[in-house]
């Protein structure tokens, strides 16, 4: 709601986004709107940046949907339209960031961290099971000495 | 027996307390740059690419068509603007100024704006452009990842796009950025 109110604020401020509004197309068919509707979820819009494509009221977005049906019903499927997208705006427009190698840190580097907190928790634990306090020890001198006591 | 001794005695002591110490500081570093990031700022996908294929009606006169193939050449500037966007009115008066130089024809995109509206406002504020396309659909812009006004490319000889930036120009930027790098681009 928030991310709504903002970017109705800034949809009227006008800075940003264009007047003519987005031509009116044909309805679609079920089937492809369906398709299309889950694929705009995977789709960020360049203007509200933290909604998706389908949640998006910035006029960019409406040219966007557009641009993807006529995509779409050109007959490229959704990788083939993912692409043409990233070409145009870069991996920012995924919501989903690619697995490349300079995003490795991205997707790997939590469960590395977590490991490396589980290994160093190990073997804390463990020192501290295994390792025997120092001084906890007697002599046999003291034992003689408490059993005496305690004969007593 | 003292503090340090003991840390001395055993390696591993003194890297207990430097490691975290490393690692609270690479955070601190981290952290101070990201405050002087602009997140809303995107890296323009298409820098060192050819400019997209497009023709589209010229605002004065819609019969004629402008492409990216009739820049060929020279090094030209694209500015994305429209009488709606507030920005692009901060930005004009460097544009004319631009203009004014003479180093570089401009190229005006006019984006998803209505012609009389586009008219009316070259012949209020000025008309720096030498030429002026209209996208009417945005359908081009889309191919020019462009995300909002005004937004400014600079193309050289071959076709390829060289630099991109979103937002108004400012005088500075105009001065320090965009005149070096299109005389260097010319004399390439």
């Amino acid at each position: 709601m928030a991310t709504f109110i903002i970017c109705a604020s800034i949809l009227t401020a006008g800075s940003l986004f264009a007047q003519t509004p987005t031509p009116t197309m044909p309805p679609m068919k079920p089937e492809l709107e369906a398709r299309l509707r889950k694929l705009e979820t995977e789709l960020r819009c360049l203007v509200c940046q933290n909604q998706t494509l389908a949640d998006s009221p910035a006029g960019l977005a409406g040219d966007l949907r557009r641009e993807i049906r006529l995509l779409a019903e050109s007959g490229k499927d959704n990788e083939e339209i993912k692409l043409h997208l990233k070409a145009r705006y870069g991996d920012f427009v995924l919501y989903k960031p690619s697995v490349e190698s300079k995003t490795w840190l991205l997707w790997f580097g939590p469960f590395v961290l977590l490991a490396g907190g589980a290994i160093i928790t190990w073997r804390v634990t463990r020192r501290k099971i295994v390792a025997p306090v120092a001084g906890t020890e007697i002599s046999t001198d003291e034992r003689q000495r408490a059993s005496k006591l305690l004969d007593e | 027996m003292s503090e340090t001794t003991t840390s001395n005695k055993n390696p591993g002591r003194a890297w207990r307390f430097a490691l975290p110490l490393a690692i609270f500081f690479a955070l601190v570093w981290f952290m101070w740059k990201g405050l002087s990031l602009n997140p809303r700022e995107l890296p323009s996908a298409l820098i060192n690419k050819p400019v997209p294929v497009f023709s589209l009606p010229q605002l004065h006169d819609n019969t004629k068509m402008l492409s990216g193939a009739d820049m060929k050449g020279k090094v030209w500037l694209l500015n994305v603007w429209g009488s709606w966007c507030v920005s692009c009115r901060y930005e004009h008066p460097v544009l004319n100024a631009l203009a004014k130089k003479g180093v570089v024809p401009i190229v005006g995109f006019n984006w998803k704006d209505r012609p009389e509206d586009a008219k009316g406002w070259l012949v209020k504020f000025g008309d720096p452009y030498a030429f002026s396309v209209s996208d009417l659909e945005g359908r081009v812009a889309i191919d020019l990842g462009v995300y909002g006004a005004p937004e400014t490319f600079i193309i050289d000889k071959a076709g390829m796009i060289r630099y991109k930036h979103a937002g108004p120009i400012s005088e500075e930027l105009m001065n320090e950025t965009l005149v070096p790098l299109i005389q260097g681009l010319n004399k390439a």
